[in-house]
């Protein structure tokens, strides 16, 4: 047998040459900066049409474009942020970077099905883009597609589905390469509960993954079939069923929140006994709930729907199960903070972003539970205070998570060190201008904001006035975030093989790792957090 | 505006404030511990940490007071919920039909406005149809809504309790002129009201008949829901 190359993944040799050593590579780490790089450009995207729909409701009437084309820019952000970035995000990116190397392995079990993972991405990314200049124009269905009005616009709703379908199947193969590699692969020693819990947050991600995505898949061809065929499905005017759309539609769709959050959870469980520099509070409650959230989260999904005239039996129970699924979230958030109780902290970047994913998720949830009621969210169900929800937890959360995740792993990926000082004034305005941007939704929306409204009567335009200033923030946060990373790719400084001093595997390899990940393979003697070496010896 | 034009207003917005109410203590509660620590245990000040791995006391207890505060929440909402299901038999019966992009509310003898007249204290039932795509019939002032779907029977009621006008927005995605769904309902006293159905009967040819004593719900409403 060959000696275990030392040279790092970014600088090993490759049979290919120039990009085709990256976009034919089978490497995990390659792969996962593939999507880190397709990925922030969709992201990019994403939020410059959110930039332009805030900037639309600056004014009542029209301040920069049409209804027409404001109808189609919500519904492209929205496809874009959940399909392209946030769905595949965590577990995409940061996943496939980390996972082999947090359970000491030397790559997924499937490399080459990863990388056929991220060739589907591609495609379906680039399908939706070219969607857009299809005859028809882009589609305006909201990111849902409600039926039946996406059977009846005549923008281009079956490219836009279709890419949504070939994003889903790689969504699934990222879910069963994952969910075989934590089972197959772990390093002596490395039994589930030493697994860090990044890792049981992509495990419990896998299989809903796994399980929900091809329900989506299915009501997309199922939509297909009835534009293409006139076959009453949905269809009411066939003979079809509308709301039966929505149950389909949110069976997979609602699973699909903690497909983007759970990961984002898991990154949060990383960071935090890192910067305390102890053992992280209640392992296994935290392992656990995100278990209990992959389960109960599975038989939630009409929550999306106590306004169609589903059944009282039927409003009852899912009410009863929303209440239910947030308790193992509570769990986690108590947990976080617990860890910090007699921790030594360092107030890094990395944790910055995690207290304000803490703050912001909390509002998400409370505001959760205001939804989950019945009778408020009769009130409230399809208004700007549900926008406000949704961001607060999906950019809040997952989206802090993100930031905080690039931030904690950046010297470890590329072995280069940003420049905190920028990070942290990045950090400021994002996080301020977060709640500047978001928080007049629930305001608004509680005073009966309808939601995908090009226009408004005159007494919000105070709170879309705010909230247009916040987005302003916001992208100026992310400009100086993005400026300083790639400032710091090109010219940063060399990053040490552990500049956090954290525990767990990949701060046991060079910055940026071999290709091999380990030179020898790892034999795992104690948990993912151990950090009695820092405490004061007797 | 907002205060109590109907009657599940004082409600929903209590069981909001109850929520709004914990959550900001609880809130409060994590982050002030968030902070405390963040201060108290910076690695200046304690550069030696402590390992502890958990409790199993302190689990259940956060699990548990979540769980039967939660419980409270579910049960105040669904409470609410009850009420506006429980359409009174003696409600006002009014069609309403939406389609891209108007309202159209029938009356018992056939007239048809684009604006709802309602009587204040008097229940009134709409019976829901879409000629097109979903729409979603939405009276902030009233704390309610409910989705208007194309093949779909859907029902709402509500009892004003304060005189005045009141927006109705469509709250679904419906298409170009969705945030232009905008109509009124108008809560006038009987007096008025029915002077208003006379004149408005009398112009559409339709036979007046006063509204103000029970009526039987015509025999097509049991299929609403
Ligand atoms: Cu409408």
């Amino acid at each position: 047998m060959a000696e275990p190359s030392v040279v790092d993944y970014l600088h090993a040799p490759s049979k290919h040459r120039g990009p085709l050593s990256w976009i034919l590579s089978t490497d995990h780490k390659r792969i996962g900066i593939l999507y880190l790089v397709t990925m922030s450009f969709f992201f990019s995207v994403a939020v410059f049409l959110g930039f332009l729909l805030r900037l639309e409701l600056l004014t009542p009437g029209k301040t920069i474009v049409d209804p027409q084309i404001y109808n189609e820019l919500f519904t492209l952000h929205g496809m874009i942020m959940i399909f392209l970035f946030i769905i595949p995000g965590l577990p995409a990116v940061f996943g496939n970077f980390m996972l082999p190397i947090l359970i000491g392995a030397k790559d997924v079990s499937f490399p080459r099905l990863n990388l056929l993972s991220w060739w589907l991405f591609l495609s379906g990314g680039i399908l939706a883009v070219v969607s857009l200049f299809l005859p028809g124009g882009p589609v305006d269905t909201g990111w849902t597609f409600y039926i039946p009005y996406s059977v009846r616009t005549n923008t281009t709703v079956i490219p836009a589905m279709t890419a949504a379908f070939i994003l889903g199947f790689s969504s699934i193969l990222t879910g069963i390469n994952f969910i075989t590699t934590i089972h197959r692969m772990r390093a002596p020693g490395m039994s589930w509960f030493r697994m860090p819990l990044f890792v049981w947050s992509l495990y419990a991600t896998g299989w809903i993954q796994i399980l929900a995505t091809p329900i989506l898949g299915i009501t997309l061809l199922l939509v297909i079939i009835e534009r293409l065929f006139g076959v009453g499905i949905f269809d009411p005017s066939l003979g079809g069923d509308p709301v039966l759309y929505q149950h389909l539609f949110w069976i997979y769709s609602h699973p699909a929140v903690y497909i983007m959050i759970l990961p984002g959870m898991g990154v949060v469980s990383e960071i935090i006994p890192v910067f305390a520099r102890r053992t992280i509070f209640g392992y296994k409650f935290i392992a656990f709930s995100s278990i209990a959230i992959a389960f109960f989260g599975s038989l939630v999904w009409a929550h999306h729907m106590f306004t169609v005239g589903m059944s009282d039996t039927g409003q009852f129970i899912f009410s009863l199960l929303t209440f239910l699924v947030s308790i193992p979230s509570a769990i986690k958030i108590f947990n976080w903070v617990a860890t910090m109780y007699k921790g030594s902290i360092a107030l890094e970047v990395p944790l910055l972003y995690v207290l304000a994913f803490i703050v912001q998720f909390s509002i998400g949830g409370f505001t959760g539970m205001m939804l989950g009621a019945l009778s408020i969210n009769i009130h409230v169900q399809d208004t700007a205070f549900v926008v406000g929800h949704f961001h607060y937890v999906m950019f809040g959360g997952a989206g802090f998570a993100a930031i905080a995740a690039i931030h904690y792993w950046f010297p470890k990926m590329f072995g280069k060190m940003y420049n905190k000082r920028q990070a942290i004034i990045g950090w400021a305005l994002l996080t301020f201008g977060f709640q500047v941007l978001y928080f007049p939704m629930f305001v608004m929306g509680y005073k009966g904001m309808p939601r995908r409204y090009y226009d408004y009567l005159p007494q919000f335009q105070i709170y879309h006035q705010i909230s247009t200033v916040g987005s302003w923030i916001v992208v100026l946060g992310l400009l100086i975030v993005l400026h300083n990373l790639i400032t710091a790719l090109r010219k940063g400084e060399r990053a040490e093989m552990n500049p956090w001093g954290g525990v767990t595997l990949e701060w046991t390899v060079p910055s940026p790792p071999p290709v091999e990940n380990f030179v020898t393979v790892p034999t795992v003697t104690t948990g993912a957090y151990d950090y009695s070496r820092y405490e004061k010896k007797a | 505006m907002f205060s109590g034009a109907s009657s599940f207003v004082e409600k929903t917005d209590a069981v909001l404030w109850f929520i709004v109410g914990l959550s900001a203590i609880v809130f409060v509660g994590i982050v002030v511990t968030m902070i405390y620590f963040v201060v108290h245990y910076s690695r200046k000040k304690n550069p030696h940490p402590t390992n502890i791995d958990g409790h199993l006391g302190l689990e259940l207890t956060w699990t548990l007071i979540p769980l039967v505060l939660f419980m409270g929440m579910f049960y105040m909402g669904w409470s609410g919920y009850r009420d506006i299901r429980s359409v009174p038999d003696d409600a006002m019966v009014v069609r309403v039909t939406a389609r891209m992009w108007q309202w159209s509310f029938e009356y018992p003898n056939g007239v048809q406005t684009d604006t709802l007249h309602a009587v204040i204290y008097t229940p009134m039932r709409l019976n829901l149809t879409s000629m097109d795509v979903n729409h979603s019939l939405y009276i902030p002032a009233f704390r309610i809504k409910k989705d208007v779907i194309p093949g779909r029977k859907n029902v709402m009621w509500f009892k004003a309790i304060e005189r005045g006008a009141y927006d109705i927005a469509c709250a679904e995605f419906c298409g170009l002129q969705h945030a232009y769904m905008y109509t009124k309902v108008i809560v006038d006293d009987t007096m008025s009201f029915n002077r208003w159905y006379a004149a408005v009967s009398e112009k559409q040819g339709k036979k007046y008949e006063s509204l103000l004593t029970p009526k039987p719900v015509p025999a097509d409403s049991e299929s609403y829901q």
